[in-house]
């Protein structure tokens, strides 16, 4: 039988990669909402792409999860206060059958799209973090989040790249654009604060070497982000002072619920099938 | 310098020796006209044909599902890209293309003004829409238009894949639940009958296929590729378990083609005008995501500009 401690990093393991997955999963499925709407179509291209990477990674975190969960709950071994599992969780358990309250991700990526600045700057804010974290998860004592991370931070590091330049472009663009871009900035910015808030499973999996220390990436991110807002002729909002959002903690906004109603629809109208 | 008629002689010649018409060529300018019409219509559907589809994205059962589906919506982009390129090197540019589709001047496939009702919908399109799209596609891969020819290879290697998902789309869905299976009945019901018409007007009916041929722009008439179609589908729908809604259908020994009913022509051509179910809508989410994008191709331009300004 397990120990305490380590059903305790366990669970708190699980948590963590439910975060990471989570994260990925809601950006992801925003981002496929441009699918067939973009501005022009080599760029409704690229942000497909991007959606379709997302959700990739999102695919690999569940599964590890998934496999956590198994290891935490095993399916059909009926012993007492065990919860009952009919297939065991899978990847599509955990991002069909959660109720947002159980989602972990940042609010920022929950939010609506706007118009194409806005889902520009959710993703340039997101990306460069995603890229930072990924980064430093590398070396994680944990094999499997190591992998996941550095497979995917080959795309992280082209969304980056992709999401950067049309700061650029559309900070120094047109009157129009750069008007619209500040804007965008200016709205997403006080969600920004949740990306350097450490949650109790982050602090957790930190000190087991597993997972990153997310107050350490900050100045990092913001290095880069000012880089690049000062490139676009644009300008970096004031700090947020104390910021109240805890979606890792799954508090959310109806957002994330509205999204889920689409998301989960099929699953919850017919439960137990197979699609 | 040859005269038009000396022009005209080395270009049937290449025509009737198989030798790729390309684009510096001298061509008539019919045939210029012609396949014009047809490689921007094929770019537009691709285009459309986004919408029926991507409206399950957001929706799709399955993380497999979704991501397999998001990457199919992106690969019809790709395929209407290198449409509209092909289309291009015969002199004629993508914003006038566009402007054609938004304007309601060019076709696009009647097929995209039909719903998606229920993720069967999905599996339908795949297996029948884009079934029917490579019966007609395949031969368009030895048009004897060069960049046209050389589009349709990737396009269809793609559209394959897509088919295949479909057909396992509904593969999975009779193999489960009885509501499951009904959704996917449903679908065949609502589809079949439209993708039959992709094959477009009976052969006596259509106006350019004699010319299309004569050009080896096309390579079958719509009635064989129809026939193909039908006795493909009959098969697999065997294997589905699922019902093709045509009481009409009926194996044929003496021909070996299975008969089958009469298409509602009339329905044809009233979604070919404008009036199918979601003509408008189709219409007005592309002129929406145009008009939606118009600062951001602006903005991308000033600042290209700006960037050659100062190097």
């Amino acid at each position: 039988m397990a120990d305490q401690i380590s059903n305790i990093s366990t669970t708190q393991l699980f948590n963590y990669t439910l975060n990471l997955a989570d994260n990925s999963l809601i950006m992801g499925h925003r981002l496929s909402e441009w699918t067939g709407h973009g501005p022009i179509l080599e760029q409704d291209i690229a942000m497909s792409n991007i959606a379709l990477d997302l959700v990739g990674q999102s695919r690999n975190f569940y599964q590890y999860a998934a496999q956590i969960k198994n290891k935490i709950t095993p399916s059909g071994d009926g012993g007492k206060g065990t919860p009952s599992v009919d297939r065991g969780t899978t990847e599509d358990s955990l991002a069909y059958l959660r109720d947002a309250d159980e989602f972990k991700n940042i609010i920022l990526v929950e939010l609506p799209n706007g118009d194409w600045g806005y889902t520009i700057a959710k993703l340039f804010f997101f990306s460069t973090w995603q890229f930072l974290l990924y980064q430093k998860l590398i070396p994680s004592s944990d094999a499997q989040l190591s992998a996941i991370a550095e497979k995917s931070l080959k795309e992280v590091t082209y969304h980056v790249r992709w999401s950067s330049e049309w700061m650029i472009r559309l900070g120094d663009g047109t009157d129009e654009s750069h008007q619209r871009i500040q804007k965008a900035i200016d709205e997403i910015w006080n969600y920004t604060a949740e990306l350097f808030l450490p949650s109790a499973f982050e602090n957790a999996c930190y000190e087991n070497n597993i997972g990153v220390a997310v107050s350490e990436i900050k100045n990092d991110w913001t290095q880069k982000i000012n880089d690049v807002l000062k490139e676009a002729t644009l300008t970096s909002p004031a700090a947020v002072s104390s910021p109240l959002l805890a979606g890792k903690e799954g508090r959310h906004t109806s957002f994330l619920q509205e999204i889920l109603d689409d998301m989960q629809y099929l699953q919850r109208t017919y439960p137990g099938c197979k699609w | 310098m040859q005269d038009e008629t000396g022009l005209l002689e080395t270009f049937d010649d290449k025509v009737a020796k198989e030798i790729k018409i390309e684009p510096r060529d001298w061509m008539p300018e019919n045939y210029r006209k012609n396949l014009i019409r047809q490689i921007s219509q094929h770019a537009h559907s691709e285009i459309v044909g986004m919408l029926p589809e991507g409206n399950w994205i957001t929706r799709a059962p399955s993380l497999r599902r979704k991501a397999t589906l998001i990457a199919k919506v992106q690969d019809e982009a790709g395929h209407g890209l290198y449409l509209y390129s092909a289309a291009e090197t015969m002199g004629i540019t993508r914003e006038e293309m566009v402007d054609q589709l938004l304007t309601g001047k060019a076709k696009y496939s009647s097929i995209f003004n039909y719903p998606t009702l229920t993720w069967a919908d999905i599996g339908a399109i795949g297996w029948l829409v884009d079934g029917a799209a490579i019966m007609n596609q395949v031969p368009l891969c030895r048009t004897s238009y060069g960049p046209y020819a050389r589009a349709m290879i990737r396009v269809c290697k793609e559209e394959s894949f897509h088919q295949r998902q479909g057909f396992e789309i509904l593969l999975t869905l009779c193999r489960g639940s009885n509501e499951q299976k009904d959704m996917a009945q449903d679908a065949l019901n609502r589809w079949w009958w439209p993708s039959l018409m992709m094959f477009g007007p009976n052969d006596d009916n259509s106006p350019h296929t004699a010319q299309s041929m004569k050009w080896k722009i096309k390579r079958f008439t719509n009635d064989e590729l129809r026939q193909k179609f039908v006795d493909i589908c009959t098969e697999q729908a065997k294997i589905l378990g699922l019902t093709i809604p045509d009481p009409e259908l009926k194996w044929n020994d003496e021909k070996k083609h299975y008969d089958f009913g009469e298409i509602n022509w009339d329905e044809f051509w009233k979604v070919v005008n404008g009036d199918g179910p979601c003509n408008s809508e189709r219409l007005a989410a592309r002129v929406k995501a145009h008009e939606d994008g118009k600062w951001v191709r602006e903005a991308a331009s000033a600042y290209a500009e700006k960037r050659n300004r100062n190097n």
